[in-house]
């Protein structure tokens, strides 16, 4: 049976934001909105704003990350909040602290909100089901599962150059199988009405069943990129090279890797995108990463106005989603 | 809910005559259903029908409106005692186990230490006469430690009282070792319990499909446990050994054992309670209630189960019992540990096959009682003049809502915590003894 959305409260005000899955589309917009004049904050001199002054972030991430939590400090400073950075390498559970305990002790520091990355699928929604009434949940990423933030900043890179959703051919290229950013941003395309989103990568990759959640699945690339306005390449984790999942990094980028050659047979005006960290020669090839219609670095600007975004509408004052 | 009360008092074990009358006596193994009275003395029981003339009973249980059937018999229930008293004990089990009308159980032999050996055999018979509220059966380990390497000594653990041998959660990767255990039970008549699935295939904690893949999970494809159902049915032909399959869960799995038995071989399956209710969907954000293994599957998956129960190639419903502490369920679900505490919701879990599957009550009632004793081998489950009076009385039609606070288990863990429920025990008696009752003068 699936449970109440326990994203929302009872005024429908944004409590935790841990999956796209369980938004409506004006959910969507509504964040991708807010996300606009943040976006032009940061291009004014003086970069910060005093929405949440007083307020306490605490960055807990249980697997390492520069680019993510970086962001995600940068725009609670941003919004006058105090951050707290703690990186659990899995050191602290390992004593045999039980992650309910770390989070009761980090609950009596007053905390507002908790920014969590976990290895775990559904990690962020279990804390956020034991966590104190006050205190809002923000998943920076769980296991295999979901990484919502990631996924409304590439709609918000997609909505910048294309405008309408409606009639968008998307293709996610790689590893389906372990990507929270690829799942989130399926979630996302389909909830925001992108008419076709095509999946593409051998069947090691592709998850069984994945067609269920309103994806085209491809096995090749040519087919998958044909007239598509948006490729995003997922990253490819160097260590899933080393299990029976693929022969080699150099055979992945011959068949899946994003070349010229590949581009080709896109829209001439596709936007290509990478959540990032990328692996050059792997997933993408740097004349496509640096070229002109690469994203990847908008990207990056594009998750601080985000971040910022659902912040605000967790925290801040007023701000119904 | 009525406040429950045991007896277990020193004047009680000297086995008073009792009769039960005005129920409806229902004995699969005997085919009987029909409105009798039954006469209990010495703790066996005397006869059924009219009272013999020289019977003059010391109490007297009214069963109107209620069915008066053999005591459960459970394939399967991890008591967690000795190695995991945190999760549930002999006693806590044991009494569970009463509360939900069993009074047969077998447990695993994946216990802290394992049973490979006659003293822990012995060591648990002792605490469950001494302890416990129902009858427990062990299964002896395949092999040394459940490592999958050497032969247990199995023919000794059987004498010592073991009722068959089972590797239980730990498959026999090595098909030569796996062959060899069965010809060594075979040689000795001894019923090989097996846990099917693919060791390399099931390195995951949900079903391969569409909830694993939205949830991100790591996944079992049912092709885990037909993978080793094949082998092992082509080693069970091989060997000439007796074989039981627990717990199947996939529709393909349910063909696999059909056409085994069509084509002769001796082999049974069981399917648990909540398989035959749950699918992958209830897992819905994350429950770790409903983390299992194997996995729950799909609906139609769910749906062959029923099918494959009412038809008889499953012939046994167990409730796979596996008591945990609060502390095991929370985690993010794969870190959280399989199973679920089911004794006590068996009984009308499988009673809900009457209304929706079409079944009969002897039907149901015969794969808890009758057919898992034929499982085992033991002359339990039956109201047979002259057996043990294991009885369980229960009411088909009184409606209850399950609350996990109230389980006698020590494991609160279930996944039907709310649901209303039809079919509730009111007493069950072993070796005549009344060991649970909802009635408050049961204490005299």
């Amino acid at each position: 049976m699936i449970s109440k959305n326990i994203q929302l409260d009872e005024q429908g005000r944004l409590k935790h934001f841990i999956s796209i899955e369980g938004f409506k589309r004006h959910h969507l917009i509504s964040i991708l909105d807010a996300a606009e004049p943040f976006a032009n904050v940061q291009e004014q001199a003086v970069k910060k704003v005093p929405i949440l002054r007083g307020k306490t972030i605490v960055n807990l991430f249980f697997e390492a990350s520069t680019r993510t939590r970086t962001t995600f400090e940068l725009a609670a400073k941003r919004l006058s909040a105090d951050v707290l950075n703690i990186n659990i390498s899995t050191s602290a559970t390992s004593k045999g602290e039980s992650l309910l305990d770390m989070l009761h002790n980090l609950e009596s520091m007053h905390c507002d909100m908790f920014i969590v990355r976990h290895n775990q699928s559904g990690a962020a929604h279990f804390i956020a089901q034991h966590v104190s009434p006050h205190i809002s949940v923000i998943n920076a990423g769980d296991g295999c599962h979901s990484h919502p933030s990631q996924a409304m900043l590439d709609m918000f890179t997609i909505r910048r150059h294309k405008k309408e959703f409606a009639n968008l051919k998307v293709v996610i290229v790689g590893d389906l199988l372990h990507s929270r950013v690829g799942r989130s941003q399926i979630h996302a395309l389909t909830t925001l009405g992108v008419s076709e989103v095509r999946v593409v990568g051998p069947k090691t990759l592709i998850p069984t069943g994945i067609e269920s959640l309103g994806v085209h699945v491809y096995h090749n690339m040519q087919d998958a990129m044909f007239d598509a306005d948006v490729i995003i390449t997922l990253r490819l984790q160097k260590e899933r090279m080393q299990g029976a999942l693929l022969p080699s990094e150099d055979e992945y980028f011959r068949q899946y890797g994003l070349t010229e050659e590949k581009l080709a047979f896109a829209k001439p005006d596709a936007i290509v995108m990478h959540p990032g960290p990328i692996n050059r020669g792997v997933e993408i090839a740097s004349s496509i990463a640096d070229g002109p219609q690469s994203v990847i670095l908008e990207q990056v600007t594009n998750g601080i106005a985000i971040r910022m975004a659902v912040m605000t509408q967790t925290l801040g004052p007023g701000g119904n989603v | 809910m009525p406040e429950s009360k045991y007896n277990h008092s020193a004047h009680q074990s000297n086995h008073p005559t009792i009769s039960i009358i005005n129920g409806r006596v229902i004995d699969p193994a005997n085919k009987i259903d029909q409105l009798l009275d039954l006469h209990i003395q010495d703790g066996k029981i005397l006869a059924l029908g009219k009272k013999p003339e020289d019977f003059t009973a010391q109490k007297i249980i009214d069963a109107q409106q209620q069915i008066v059937c053999p005591g459960l018999v459970d394939l399967r229930v991890r008591l967690r005692e000795p190695g995991y008293e945190t999760k549930g004990t002999i006693a806590s089990e044991t009494r569970a186990a009463v509360a939900g009308g069993i009074t047969s159980l077998c447990c695993p032999p994946d216990t802290d230490p394992i049973i490979d050996n006659t003293a822990m055999v012995k060591l648990i018979r002792l605490k469950a006469e001494t302890e416990g509220f129902a009858k427990v059966f062990t299964l002896s380990a395949l092999t040394q430690q459940l490592q999958g390497e050497k032969l247990s000594e199995m023919r000794e653990l059987k004498d010592a009282g073991c009722v068959g041998t089972s590797n239980a959660l730990h498959p026999v990767k090595n098909t030569l070792v796996m062959r060899r255990a069965l010809e060594y039970a075979a040689s000795h008549d001894i019923t090989v319990f097996i846990q099917a699935f693919d060791p390399w295939l099931s390195d995951g904690c949900a079903h391969e499909g569409a909830v694993s893949t939205r949830l991100g999970l790591a996944s079992i494809p049912d092709s885990a446990e037909t993978i080793a159902i094949a082998r092992d049915l082509e080693l069970i032909e091989l060997a000439g050994a007796k074989a039981h399959f627990c717990q199947l869960s996939s529709s393909r799995a349910i063909q696999l054992v059909q056409q085994a038995q069509e084509s002769g071989l001796p082999v049974t399956a069981d399917v648990t309670a909540h398989h035959l209710h749950l699918t992958e969907m209830d897992i819905g954000f994350f429950d770790s209630n409903c983390h299992v293994i194997p996995p729950l599957r799909t609906q139609r998956d769910k749906d062959a189960l029923r099918q494959g129960l009412k038809s008889g190639i499953i012939t046994s419903i167990v409730s796979d019992h596996q008591p945990h502490d609060s502390d095991a369920k929370l985690a993010p679900f794969a870190e959280t540990e399989a199973g679920i505490s089911g004794v006590e919701t068996l009984l009308p879990l499988a009673l809900k096959m009457l209304d929706e599957q079409q079944m009969s009550m002897i039907d149901v009632l015969s794969r808890l009682t009758a057919q898992p004793a034929r499982i085992l081998n033991i002359p339990e489950g039956t109201l047979n003049p002259g057996s043990d009076a294991d009885i369980c009385i229960f009411d088909p039609e009184c409606y209850w809502r399950v609350d996990r606070e109230k389980f006698f288990s020590q494991g609160k863990n279930t996944p039907f915590h709310g649901w209303e429920l039809k079919g509730r025990v009111n007493y069950t008696l072993k070796s005549g003894e009344v060991v649970f009752s909802t009635s408050p003068e049961s204490r005299d």
